[in-house]
């Protein structure tokens, strides 16, 4: 069934009655050319990538609960591609070419709202760094600005540019940043990947890896064995417990990044503001409710949720850079369980196990890399080799030192 | 209608407000809701969605419908529930989310539209033409979405914070929390009792129940009495939001919400963080609506909420009033109405045993515009229509588990009960009782309130107590699974889970059969549960849709996560204290005042303030710099560097800690003397770099950059705590105890012997010396070290010495051509010096990066060496260099490097511009940056490239030292 | 979360900051292999459940923490100064 207006009108006549399932419910075949396990965000479009890139559909996707329900659907919904160190910036410039045009591609619509991105700078020194990140960004083929303190007060009159503490010095913009609805990406995704072929299974989690000779060969599952010459581990959040399966020990700590989100309000923040002194940023979803997080929890968790030291520090920085926010009412906040690597950058690579195949560590910047990276793990998986925009996401590349440090904070994982 | 006789509010005191302009009677004791529909107005909002006309569903803060704003101007808030807001007089209250008015809202042309805007509509259209999404299609759901407005200005309410502790914290004072109280203070505990409202009681105050023959609401009167002059500390109007780690819980205090005039220093709302050893949760239990065709009309409500209105605020919702119920508790409220004088218009109970007098049924249809007028009842009879302005409905009770769940326990399904009762010890130290427990009845929360506490007292070690239970006058409700009744005519009529939402039974249906079975997947996809309710009023009956949509039983179909705040917060309240100056601390040197007198901008440096220029008459900040760079390099300058980290560090092990942390020797410094060090990171990137002073055979004193102190300071009690805690080394962060002022300038030692009792000699104090001197008569310390490349020391005095001192030396520096000089002079000079600061060691460069290298001994182990040697950062590294124009332009820092005629690409690109200024001594413009292989590069003409700000330049390739290579002006 | 230091007693999170893995006290010694290094500083068995990690007292004692703590749970088995572990 193709989407429309058209469609939406049919179906409306007759009583929304002929709405065909988003994606089917098959069960789980003994043996697929390649198992992907993880239903999230990149799991799903590194499926649709093989599918339409590689021409292949003898894929099974095996998802312990239920499809987008990892960080995909648990985020602040914002693409950008304004990274400044090389071996990031091809990256996720390559990822958001991916999104512009995904939606007429998947025909599903993931609201995706080029509203930009304002980074906001108090000091000379983070103008400078900015503008070092800024310029990479322009020599990569991205859009960026600089703009001073009077451009930015003119375009966000609400912010308290005058702050006693921080003032607000100028900021540098990425216009073709924004946002997206988190949870239709992976439903885009999986519903594309389903009408090509993929089998998205899900309630199947994942117990053991089967390895003969240094070679995969299938896995165990709660709903049995299934045999692959080739797996992917996409499974953010969890991928210590799950590469372990295999006996490997990766560079990654848990942690938890908190959001928020607020009653429905009429359209006060019309973009994407990140506040440099506060480890705060914040848009406003299509529903109206301000969307906002700050920094890690910065201990290790698996616990999904949130503690009140970093909610209350997060809501005195929204109150320092913007206090028209005041009397908005935070109705929800939640945590995400991060892959923290020692250098704030993923992996995508090979592992020492012939056949099994790495797709991790995106700290909390994973959800405007679901195309990109499920483009480039689709493209390890088929050919074997690294794709140019992901080539040094390696799993030895903090032996070898060879780090991507965007943060610059070194080899702690919870600093990124 | 108001009911004579009845109600909590006081009669004696009036009270008028206005709604969308229009004045309106109230008593003191009302809230918004009551006192509207003491007027006979039903219609207070409008839903999300389809702009359909509302009404209170509730009475609590639960409220999906009746929200709205108040106050005006700067000051108004929107999303305020009416069912909450309490009446004072003048309180202005506006209606939101309709255009032109709540009456004829244009919007409501959405309903009629409702057969194309069903479930997730928008996931499948707005996709052509591609760019109209964002031009059209986007901005028009965007103004249509939304609620109430912020008014837009900086918030001008007071917000506050506090902290507390506690033994045990009760939540909710009704017969349960009281008595739990009760108990727990009897028994020696300290206790804070919170409750949402603004009195004790609970639903004693809405209810028509004795307790040891006395009405409810009196009993919780006498008893909260009690509990005070016991010590309990009781915060009404407060609502406990969030169960946290550690017995840590957040809760929000409506501070003055009612009250008319506040003081300006009184805060509107207080957010409270309290650590309590144990907690009661006694926060009793929702009530669950029924998903009937057309059950959204203004004067639908909760069987609950009505009794409430009746007995609380004395007010009768409508004049002829209809019950539809599936449990007992709807027969109570048709008891209570008759009671009170009220028309019950009929009673419909669909269940087999439906009690005498009732008509065996359901409501198929509701009918009315604004304001319901009739329903249609489906019986044994047929369909039949029954005129009323008003229907309590009850589908059973949801016990109030959220904060049981707010630690990633999900509740447990009682199929007994029909509802979701909380897991045990779902929270460590917190324990339930009364209908949060499932426990409906008043005597059954009296004594499981006591119960309880006595349990968690006995977990703390209180004393044993003997509380006497009160005897309460009811019997259990009996209840029936969570109804939806499906419409005859399934076209037209819509049956609401999600009231604000817009979220019907359809819509739920809908979602199963595109194989959202998942209940994450049909929330997520329907918005189910995901209004400023979050569910309270519509999960339960979703859920059942969905069981029963899936084939599944409840328990099977599972329960989406319960996320704190129980109720919203303003950001406000729990940022509070954030705004302005408040946002961090500030750290202020001890000559911010004189230099501020002197016209210095004073720019933030982290936490710190530090002067950036001190301008003369006419002067920009260049000019100003430019004067003060030369002036340095001509006579003297006083600068102060008080902001650098100091670590005292003594002991026989110290020479072993600088030897371990530092990449070169400390050991061998002579007393006396000064070395430059340089620290890494154990990844073998540059940490930190300074100096340190060598004062006695056991004692140096190490000095770090402004920014990096206190991550030297954790660093060091890292090392000796947990590395080598056989050290027997002291280390004390001594940054503020000392002033510190650089006197730089071929002129230095002329101004320092000035000040100083002992002889300041080429003898006494050469290059790298430092002592203890005696500095007008104060006992201090001299360094002869220079970040300026000039003849240089550095001046330490205690700190309350510090801004006479550099005041001092300032006067005496004029009288010799010299003056102070600021953060950009002293940047000019290091970068002709080509001497680092963070804007080079940013956390991503190694010492082989700046050339240092070789200050890695090779004869000791330290933090930071193995790691340094990784093939990856020992080849074909970006280097430090010097850059300087050669055409007359000016180099930007954060410019980029690439070849004179390469094209600008990634793959050309050969390094960056870290840090530029012009030169006042080379009389152009210079810098310092990172350059690939860039030690091998010197001489090369190189093109210097920001894009963002439109500057382009030739620039060649130097060593970093622009100014007196050989160093001599600072060692002679 | 809450956490009782030895020397200060019963304090809030906030005046507390977290390292890691206690791996961070088991230093390689100078000239270890490559993998010794990488181990130390970059890999983690990172459990679900329980772990002993380090902890710095910055706004209080300046005493570096030994915590078993649970991952999942949050809850806090027990806190000792580090400096009596390794000693």
């Amino acid at each position: 069934m193709r989407f429309s207006a058209l469609e939406i009108i049919k179906q409306g006549l007759i009583g929304n009655t002929g709405w065909r399932p988003h994606w089917r419910s098959p069960q789980p075949k003994s043996e697929y050319d390649i198992l992907i396990i993880g239903g999230g965000g990149h799991g799903l479009a590194t499926a649709y990538y093989l599918a339409r890139e590689h021409g292949l559909s003898n894929i099974a996707v095996l998802e312990k609960g239920y499809l987008g329900g990892g960080n995909v659907g648990r985020n602040t919904t914002i693409v950008r591609a304004n990274y400044g160190m090389p071996g990031n910036s091809e990256f996720y410039s390559h990822s958001l070419k991916l999104w512009e045009g995904l939606e007429q591609e998947l025909n599903y619509n993931a609201m995706m709202s080029q509203r930009g991105i304002y980074n906001l700078f108090h000091s000379d020194g983070q103008r400078d760094a900015y503008a070092r990140r800024g310029n990479t960004m322009i020599t990569q083929g991205d859009d960026a600005e600089l703009l001073d303190r009077d451009a930015v007060r003119k375009r966000l009159p609400y912010l308290d540019h005058d702050n006693a503490r921080f003032p607000v010095l100028g900021a540098l913009y990425h216009g073709r940043g924004g946002t997206a609805r988190h949870d239709a990406v992976a439903w885009g995704f999986a519903r594309s990947a389903d009408q090509r072929g993929v089998d998205l299974i899900q309630t199947c989690e994942v117990t053991g890896i089967d390895i003969d000779k240094g070679r995969v060969t299938g896995v165990q599952t709660t709903r049995g064995a299934i045999r692959a010459k080739t797996v992917g581990i996409v499974v953010a959040g969890r991928s210590s417990q799950v590469a372990a399966m295999a006996g490997l020990r990766l560079p990654i700590e848990s942690h938890i990044l908190q959001a928020f989100v607020t009653e429905g309000l009429k359209p006060c923040i019309d973009t994407v503001v990140t506040f440099g002194m506060g480890h705060f940023y914040i848009s406003q979803s299509d529903k109206g409710g301000l969307v906002f997080g700050g920094d890690l929890d910065f201990y290790a968790s698996y616990a999904a949720r949130g503690n009140l030291p970093m909610a209350e520090h997060v809501m005195e920085a929204g109150m320092a850079l913007m206090p028209m926010i005041g009397q908005a009412r935070v109705l929800r906040s939640w945590g995400g369980i991060m892959d923290m690597t020692p250098d704030g950058s993923p992996i995508i690579d090979k592992t020492p196990i012939e056949g099994l195949y790495l797709n991790a560590g995106w700290c909390y910047g994973g959800f405007k890399a679901v195309p990109g990276s499920g483009y480039s793990f689709a493209h390890l998986l088929a050919t074997g080799t690294h794709h140019a925009p992901a080539a040094r996401f390696r799993l030895d590349r903090f032996a070898r030192g060879d780090v991507i440090d965007e943060e610059a904070t070194g080899s702690q994982h919870n600093l990124h | 209608m108001r009911i004579d006789d009845k109600g909590l509010i006081d009669r004696g005191r009036p009270l008028r407000f206005t709604f969308d302009g229009k004045p309106i009677q109230a008593f003191h004791g009302d809230t918004v809701a009551s006192a509207l529909l003491a007027n006979g107005i039903r219609l207070m909002g409008r839903s999300f969605k389809y702009h359909r006309p509302r009404g209170p569903l509730t009475a609590d803060s639960a409220e999906p419908n009746a929200l709205v704003t108040v106050h005006r101007g700067p000051r108004a808030i929107p999303n305020t529930r009416a069912t909450v807001q309490e009446v004072f007089d003048g309180l202005t209250v506006r209606s939101q989310n309709a255009w032109p008015s709540l009456r004829y809202d244009v919007m409501q042309a959405n309903d009629l539209l409702a057969p194309f805007l069903g479930a997730g509509f928008y996931y499948k259209t707005f996709m052509w033409p591609k760019a109209a999404w964002e031009k059209l299609y986007e901005p028009v759901i965007r103004r249509a979405a939304g609620l109430g407005a912020l008014p837009g200005g900086a918030d001008p309410w007071q917000q506050e914070k506090a902290f507390a502790q506690c033994d045990v914290l009760v939540v909710g004072g009704g017969p349960a929390g009281l008595m739990a109280a009760c108990t727990a203070v009897e028994a020696g505990a300290d206790v804070i009792l919170a409750d949402e409202s603004d009195r004790l009681g609970g639903r004693l105050l809405t209810e028509d129940t004795q307790i040891d023959g006395h009405a409810g609401y009196a009993w919780a009167e006498a008893m909260a009495a009690e509990l005070q002059a016991k010590g309990v500390r009781i915060l009404t109007r407060t609502t406990v939001t969030g169960a946290y780690d550690g017995g840590t819980y957040g809760a929000l205090e409506r501070v003055s919400h009612h009250v008319a005039d506040p003081h300006p220093d009184l805060p509107r709302d207080c957010f409270w963080r309290i650590a309590a050893r144990r907690c009661v949760l006694a926060a009793g239990a929702l009530e669950r609506p029924i998903a009937f065709p057309m059950n959204d009309r203004p004067g639908v409500m909760l069987a609950s909420a009505v009794r409430a209105y009746l007995h609380r605020w004395g007010v009768a919702p409508g004049q002829r009033i209809a019950v539809f119920t599936t449990c007992d508790d709807g027969h109570r409220t048709a008891t209570d109405l008759s009671a009170a004088g009220v028309e019950v218009a009929a009673v419909i109970d669909p269940r087999a045993d439906a009690p005498p007098g009732a008509i065996r049924g359901e409501v198929v249809s509701t009918q009315g515009r604004l304001g319901l007028t009739g329903i249609t009842i489906r019986s044994d009879g047929g369909l039949r229509q029954v005129a009323c302005d008003a229907l309590a409905v009850s589908g059973g009770w949801n016990p109030t588990v959220h904060l049981t769940c707010h630690m990633g326990a999900r509740p447990t399904w009682d199929a007994t009960l029909a509802t979701f009762v909380p897991t045990a010890d779902a929270v460590p130290g917190m324990s339930v009782a009364g209908a949060a427990a499932g426990v409906f009845t008043t005597s059954g929360a009296l004594e499981t309130g006591r119960d309880i506490a006595k349990a968690a007292l006995a977990a703390l070690g209180g004393r044993r107590v003997r509380i006497h239970i009160p005897t309460a006058d009811e019997t259990p409700p009996r209840q029936i699974a969570p109804l939806a009744v499906e419409a005859p005519d399934t076209a037209r009529h819509r049956a609401w889970l999600d009231f604000q939402n817009d979220v019907t039974v359809k819509d739920v249906r809908q979602a199963a059969k595109e194989n959202f079975i998942s209940v994450e997947h049909m929330k997520r996809y329907t918005t189910q549960g995901m209004a400023t309710d979050q569910g309270k009023n519509s999960n339960v009956g979703a859920l059942a849709v969905l069981a029963d949509a899936t084939g599944r039983g409840i328990h099977q179909t599972g329960v989406t996560t319960f996320r704190p705040p129980f109720v919203p917060v303003p950001i406000g309240a729990m940022g509070a204290g954030g705004t302005g100056a408040g946002f961090a601390p500030e750290r202020r040197i001890t000559a911010d005042q004189p230099m501020r007198d002197r016209g210095a901008p004073m720019i933030e440096t982290g936490l710190w303030y530090r002067p950036g220029w001190f301008p003369k008459a006419g002067e920009d900040w260049l000019a100003a710099c430019t004067r003060e760079a030369a002036m340095v390099r001509r006579s003297v300058g006083v600068a102060d560097v008080s902001t650098l980290g100091k670590i005292d560090i003594q002991g026989p092990d110290a020479a072993k800690l600088l030897d371990f942390v530092y990449t070169n020797t400390f050991s061998t410094l002579r007393e006396g003397r000064v070395r430059y060090g340089l620290m890494l990171r154990e990844d073998g990137h540059v940490m930190d770099d300074g100096t340190t002073a060598r004062l006695g055979p056991k004692h140096y004193v190490m000095t770090t950059t402004t920014a990096a102190a206190g991550q030297v300071m954790t660093h060091l009690e890292f090392v000796t705590q947990c590395l080598h805690p056989e050290w027997d080394v002291a280390i004390l962060s001594t940054t503020e105890a000392w002033a510190q002022v650089s006197v730089a300038g071929p002129k230095a030692r002329d101004l320092v012997q000035s000040v100083v009792a002992e002889p300041v000699t080429a003898e006494t104090f050469p290059f790298m010396a430092c002592g203890t001197v005696t500095i007008l008569g104060v006992p201090g310390r001299l360094f002869r070290i220079s970040f300026s490349g000039e003849h240089a020391y550095e001046v330490a005095v205690p700190s309350r010495y510090g801004a006479a001192l550099w005041q001092d030396l300032v006067a005496r520096a004029e009288d010799m051509d010299g003056g102070p000089y600021g953060m950009e002079a002293l940047n000019v000079l290091r970068i002709e010096k080509g001497f680092v600061t963070h804007a080079e060691i940013t956390g991503r460069v190694t010492a082989f990066d700046i050339g240092m290298d070789r200050m890695i001994s090779a004869k000791k182990d330290c933090i930071g060496k193995d790691a340094s040697r990784r093939p990856a950062l020992l080849t074909d590294r970006e280097e430090m260099v010097g850059l300087r124009a050669t055409d007359g332009g000016s180099l930007t820092a954060g410019a980029h490097l690439f070849g004179l005629t390469t094209p600008l690409r990634p793959e050309s690109d050969q390094g960056y511009v870290t840090s530029a200024c012009h030169s006042p001594t080379l009389g152009r413009s210079i810098g310092l940056g990172f350059l690939r292989n860039g030690r091998a590069r010197l001489g090369e003409r190189l093109r210097m490239v920001d894009h963002l700000r439109d500057q382009r330049c030739e620039v060649e390739v130097t060593a970093p030292v622009h100014v007196d290579p050989d160093g001599g002006r600072a060692r002679d | 979360m809450r956490l009782t230091c030895p020397v200060c007693g019963d304090r809030d999170r906030r005046e507390f900051t977290y390292l890691g893995h206690e791996t961070y006290l088991h230093r390689p010694p100078a000239g270890a292999p490559a993998e010794a290094w990488d181990a130390y500083l970059h890999l983690r068995d990172n459990p679900a459940g329980l772990t002993r990690e380090l902890w710095h007292h910055g706004s209080g004692c300046g005493a570096w923490l030994l915590v078993e703590r649970d991952t999942v749970t949050h809850d806090i088995l027990s806190v000792r100064l580090a400096r009596e572990d390794t000693a």
